[in-house]
């Protein structure tokens, strides 16, 4: 008895000594191995007499459950160790930063672009394009602005021959729309656009868009009521204060200047107006029936107020110091 | 138009302050481009004789004056200015005055009672800049502007300088739409304050001139279509050299004109007060009458700014018996115009059609205050009041005895009245407008019309030539009613959705892509160098500018390349090491007489291929990474790259890029010619792309799924340099069996082991059937048939 007693202390002790799974398993044999002290025992019952053999032998396997037992919970535990230890070994540098490619990103004006497109589209409105070398019939006389009329004079027009213009608005989109669509209509259309015109508040070369709305009954509340709608919508703040100013272009009646209320003041914005009888009567569309308004924004002006840009010519420099803060 | 508000006060004069007229007029459509006011504000400021002037006892510089300031009060007053005599007129600041703030006093100062070097001094003498009024009476020379400031031996003593100079006025100035011409005239901004405001207004008292002159030109009109009314006089005995009254010199300087001579400034005046240019002739100069005439080809007239353009028939003259003299509504020819020794005057007021003198200015480069008037119309009903007119202020100023009126009339332009419906005014505007409200307005707006119910007939008047239909009476209207008072409303319409292609991919999607691959957009101008587009994209035959801003900016772009590589050389030169640029935009080129405008994506990469980091050997960026985002960029679609050669680019190491079959872009080195001239490093890698076929999509749709592991045959190879890798991935594909589904190159290997001038390539082949499990008896002899296929080429397979 005293001897089971030993070698059970014993061999918890020496389990719990050990810091090796190898050496475990090795120690393991001194006990319960074909030579081990706990087998020699049981080997011995045989000495035994047939009544006492039951219960030593109960004894004796219940010591070697005990050890089992042991010996197990000491090889998980070793196993747990090892693991922590690799894992611990294995640890990163979590700070270091990511690696691979970086990414780019897209110009202002393609950001506001994005922007503007997305609002109109949200009522409905479909996008439309036109080229930029323009035929003069659709840059001017399709919009009622006949040659020699003073209002060709305001617009500073590249020319490249007599009957083709770079196209100074966008408006001769809505020419184009019109001729090949049919009311009822709602499109805006973005793009580049030129004047001969250069100086730190202009730019030979900008960006414009262009919406137009025609259907039975639209009228030039609508138009305020859009106008409004938008700018508020695109600069985020229902307090935006739009104001319409009397105006004069050749292809609208009533024509209007858009203003804008900022920091105080008020900055021009665009031009709109509802849409001239002569410009609906060029592509067959009939004014009796159908109304409309159109209406004309700089899109540099719009991306200068929202993001801060006060010279107009950053936006062509392509300096990456620029471009990369609209990332 | 720019004017005095004191002016038009004198005709109309509502309880506004200049603010407020100022606003009123921008609301109204003529937008007020500047108020600014004729003096700075300074107070107790009189004109002043110098009765005496004593050298300061003690300093040498400065004088003791004795002046009259008028009510019998003489002052003491230590002056330091070098033109100070006895007898002239100066202003004298009184004690107490404010004097405006200057360049040497930022606050602006008060006059107090000094003591100079021991002398009592009460007052200040003062030269034009310590009043701030350099620019408005400008002297001959900056001493006499820095000197006290000479006023005329006339100049009432005592009286203030502010009233004796009108300084307590305010400058307007109008950026007049080209349809207001009406407002070019103070008789007309006078009749627009008075609709806007209801106020009275004073109507212009012109009386008759007595005819006391027994002479007469004839006058002829040949074009009478571009000249419906012409109307002239003789004066005769005119004193040329008369002095222009002060009132009238004020009028004409607060509006922007020069003083000239009375004659031309009395023209000029007429002009500004009634919006009717006027010419007058020497008459002396004229040979026999007048005829208004198209100019015959070939013919010459040397202009008053001394300009000699060449006419032709397309051009209206002003013309005696022997030459052309002006031309019409533009201005007048050198040798006939008025001069200070001339006796006798020839007066004109035309009335000239606005298509016969529009664009006319424009075409010699010209744009005179009458051509603004004449193209955009004048009030044909005030020709002949405007020759009254500027006759009685030619005798009173100028003397002489006046001829009666020659008049040359023809068809003049029809006033028809211009139905307008009241069901129209409110469709249009969306307000309910009633039939009073209309009239009311009609009235303000003094147009003739009758009404019928809803329906109500208005009759331009003839000083309005942007109202012939009814919409420009409803802008007319709704000007007037105030563009503040009609409310913003969203419109009602009906919600249909719009169409959504799934064919296409929008622009932004593909933009994205790009992004994501780190390249930065910019946006360049799409007019560039002549030079450097038959550089670096072979044209010669360039879309051309007529009139380009600069000579760097003269032709139209063929090509983004331009664009990029400019941007790019910016950003190197401000130390940027690793720069990714891509633009979208048209490219142009005229084809077979036809603009034909490309849209393009194009994009450059120089430097490291990726950000310098930690654990990734630096790499300069080379063909082979720009190809993946190409390819990246198109897929699923997949593209092809044929070796060719382009001026910008490097002939062994650049490609046209076709899908589908079509070409579709390029890619390639910079060549290393222009990257040594754009003094760049490295080479940079270029690709440029159709948007159209970019933007190309198709509608997925799903087969059946392999329910069977593909079988992997590597086949590693060992060909000469010059085959191709394409040709043999070609190749393989023509000979594939239907159930390879993959051929694709996974590695490449030069050096140790391959001879040299070959290379070895090593190709995955998978190998496919969605229904059953393949047989090495499958497999076997469709790998066989690959490999055969590159042996053909000249490949001999690596064991």
């Amino acid at each position: 008895m005293e001897e089971l007693k030993n070698i059970l202390d014993h061999a918890l002790q020496q389990f719990a000594a050990i810091g090796d799974e190898a050496e475990l398993e090795q120690v393991k044999a001194k006990y319960l191995g074909k030579e081990g002290s706990l087998t020699a025992l049981l080997k011995g019952l045989g000495k035994l007499s047939a009544e006492e053999r039951p219960a030593a032998g109960a004894r004796i396997n219940q010591v070697k459950q005990t050890i089992e037992a042991a010996l197990q919970q000491r090889r998980d535990a070793l196993q747990q160790t090892r693991l922590a230890q690799k894992l611990a070994a294995e640890a990163l540098d979590v700070t270091l930063p990511g690696r691979g490619l970086g990414t780019g990103g897209l110009h202002p004006v393609t950001r506001t672009l994005e922007r503007i497109e997305q609002l109109f589209h949200s009522l409905g409105f479909a996008t439309a394009s036109g080229p930029e070398i323009e035929r003069d019939f659709y840059n001017f006389t399709a919009l009622n602005i006949p040659e020699n009329h003073p209002a060709r004079a305001m617009h500073d027009t590249f020319y490249i021959d007599p009957q083709h213009v770079l196209r100074t608005h966008t408006s001769p989109v809505q020419v184009r729309y019109m001729e090949a669509n049919q009311p009822p209509l709602k499109i805006i259309s973005s793009g580049r656009v030129y004047r001969v015109d250069s100086d730190a508040t202009h730019s030979p070369m900008f960006h414009q868009v262009e919406g137009l709305w025609v259907d039975e009954e639209i009228s030039f509340a609508n138009l305020k009521g859009v106008v409004q709608d938008f700018l508020q919508r695109f600069f985020e703040r229902d307090d935006l204060q739009v104001r319409f100013r009397p105006s004069f272009f050749p292809f609208t009646e009533p024509s209007a200047e858009m203003d804008m209320s900022w920091n105080g003041g008020w900055l021009e914005i665009g031009g709109c107006g509802m849409v001239h009888p002569n410009v609906l009567k060029h592509v067959n569309i009939d004014s009796e029936k159908y109304l409309g308004f159109a209406f004309g924004l700089g899109v540099e002006r719009l991306a200068m107020l929202r993001y801060g840009v006060n010279d107009l010519r950053q936006f062509y420099e392509s300096d990456l110091r620029f471009l990369k803060q609209f990332n | 138009m720019k004017f005095s508000e004191n002016w038009l006060r004198t005709w109309v004069n509502p309880a506004l302050s200049s603010d407020e007229l100022a606003h009123l007029l921008t609301m109204a459509g003529l937008e007020v481009e500047a108020l600014e006011a004729v003096a700075p504000a300074f107070n107790n400021v009189v004109i002043a004789e110098v009765l005496e002037v004593v050298k300061h006892p003690n300093a040498d510089r400065l004088n003791v004056c004795q002046v009259n300031v008028g009510e019998g009060q003489q002052l003491t007053i230590v002056c330091g200015a070098a033109n100070v005599a006895v007898g002239v007129k100066v202003p004298c600041a009184r004690i107490g005055a404010v004097l405006p703030p200057g360049s040497d006093n930022e606050k602006g100062f008060v006059i107090k009672q000094a003591r100079v070097r021991n002398v009592e001094s009460f007052g200040m003498l003062c030269s034009e800049k310590e009043l701030g009024l350099v620019a408005e009476s400008q002297g001959p020379s900056t001493e006499l502007r820095t000197g006290l400031w000479l006023l005329p031996s006339d100049a009432p003593v005592g009286k203030t300088l502010r009233e004796y100079l009108e300084l307590d006025d305010k400058l307007f100035t109008l950026k007049l739409t080209p349809n207001r011409s009406d407002c070019s005239g103070m008789v007309g901004i006078a009749r627009e304050v008075a609709a806007l405001t209801g106020s009275a207004l004073k109507s212009l008292d012109i009386q008759i001139q007595p005819v006391t002159l027994p002479e007469q030109l004839p006058v002829h009109v040949a074009d009478a279509q571009a000249c419906p009314l012409y109307c002239g006089r003789l004066v005769r005995g005119v004193n040329a050299a008369a002095a222009t009254p002060t009132w009238m010199q004020r009028r004409l300087e607060r509006s922007g004109l020069r003083g000239i001579s009375a004659v031309v400034d009395i023209t000029n005046y007429v002009m500004l007060e009634m919006g009717q240019p006027l010419h007058a002739f020497d008459a002396a100069q004229l040979s026999g009458g007048i005829t208004v005439r198209r100019a015959r080809n070939g013919e010459e007239l040397t202009l008053l700014n001394e300009q000699t353009v060449a006419l032709d028939e397309g051009v209206l003259v002003i013309a005696d018996d022997a030459r052309a003299l002006a031309l019409a509504g533009i201005m007048g020819g050198q040798g006939s115009g008025v001069e200070m020794s001339t006796r006798d005057v020839f007066l004109e007021s035309a009335f000239f059609h606005p298509d016969a003198i529009a664009g006319k200015a424009r075409r010699f480069g010209l744009a005179t205050d009458s051509s603004f008037r004449f193209e955009r119309g004048v009030d044909f009903a005030a020709t002949r009041q405007a020759l009254e007119r500027a006759t009685q202020l030619l005798l009173e100023i100028c003397g002489g005895s006046a001829g009666a009126i020659s008049e040359a009339r023809g068809e003049l332009p029809k006033r028809t009245a211009i139905a307008l419906r009241r069901s129209r005014v409110v469709r249009v505007l969306g307000i309910a407008l009633d039939n009073a409200q209309i009239a009311a307005l009609l009235k303000r707006l003094q147009f003739e019309f009758s009404a019928n119910g809803d329906d109500f007939r208005v009759t331009p008047p003839s000083f309005r030539f942007d109202l012939s239909i009814e919409a420009d009476l409803v802008e007319e209207l709704a000007r007037l009613h105030g563009y503040d008072n009609i409310p913003a409303q969203a419109p009602q319409a009906t919600l249909t959705m719009l169409p959504y292609s799934e064919l296409q991919r929008p622009l932004s999607r593909i933009q994205q892509i790009v992004v994501e691959r780190d390249y930065q957009e910019i946006v360049s101008y799409a007019f560039v160098e002549e030079q450097v587009e038959r550089d670096l994209c072979g044209n010669a035959n360039p879309v051309m500018l007529q009139n380009p801003i600069a000579s760097n900016m003269a032709v139209m772009r063929s090509s983004l390349i331009v664009g990029l590589v400019g941007a790019l050389r910016f950003n190197l030169n401000r130390n940027q090491a690793r720069v990714r640029l891509f633009e979208s935009g048209a490219c142009f080129a005229k084809v077979d007489g036809n603009y034909v405008q490309s849209q393009r994506l194009s994009g450059i990469a120089y430097g490291a291929s990726q950000p310098e980091q930690w654990g990734a050997a630096a790499k300069p960026v080379d063909f082979y990474d720009v190809k993946a985002d190409v390819e990246a960029l198109f897929a699923p679609q997949l593209l092809s790259f044929v070796a060719a050669t382009h001026p910008a680019l490097h002939p062994g190491r650049s490609a046209q890029i076709y899908c589908c079959g079509q070409a579709v872009g390029w890619i390639g080195e910079l060549h290393p010619h222009w990257q040594q001239q754009y003094d760049m490093a490295q080479s940079a890698v270029w690709f440029e792309v159709e948007l159209g076929e970019l933007t190309r999509a198709a509608v997925p749709h799903l087969s059946e799924i392999a329910k069977f592991l593909p079988v992997r045959r590597d086949l590693a190879v060992v060909v000469d340099e010059t085959v191709a890798v394409q040709a043999l991935l070609d190749a393989m594909q023509q000979a594939a069996a239907p159930y390879v589904v993959e051929i694709a190159l996974f590695d490449l290997y030069r050096g140790k082991g391959v001879e040299q001038g070959k290379k070895s390539l090593a190709f995955r082949v998978l190998l496919q059937d969605t229904h059953k499990t393949l047989t090495d008896l499958e497999i076997e002899p469709s790998i066989v048939k690959l490999v055969d296929v590159m042996q053909q080429q000249g490949a001999q397979l690596r064991m």
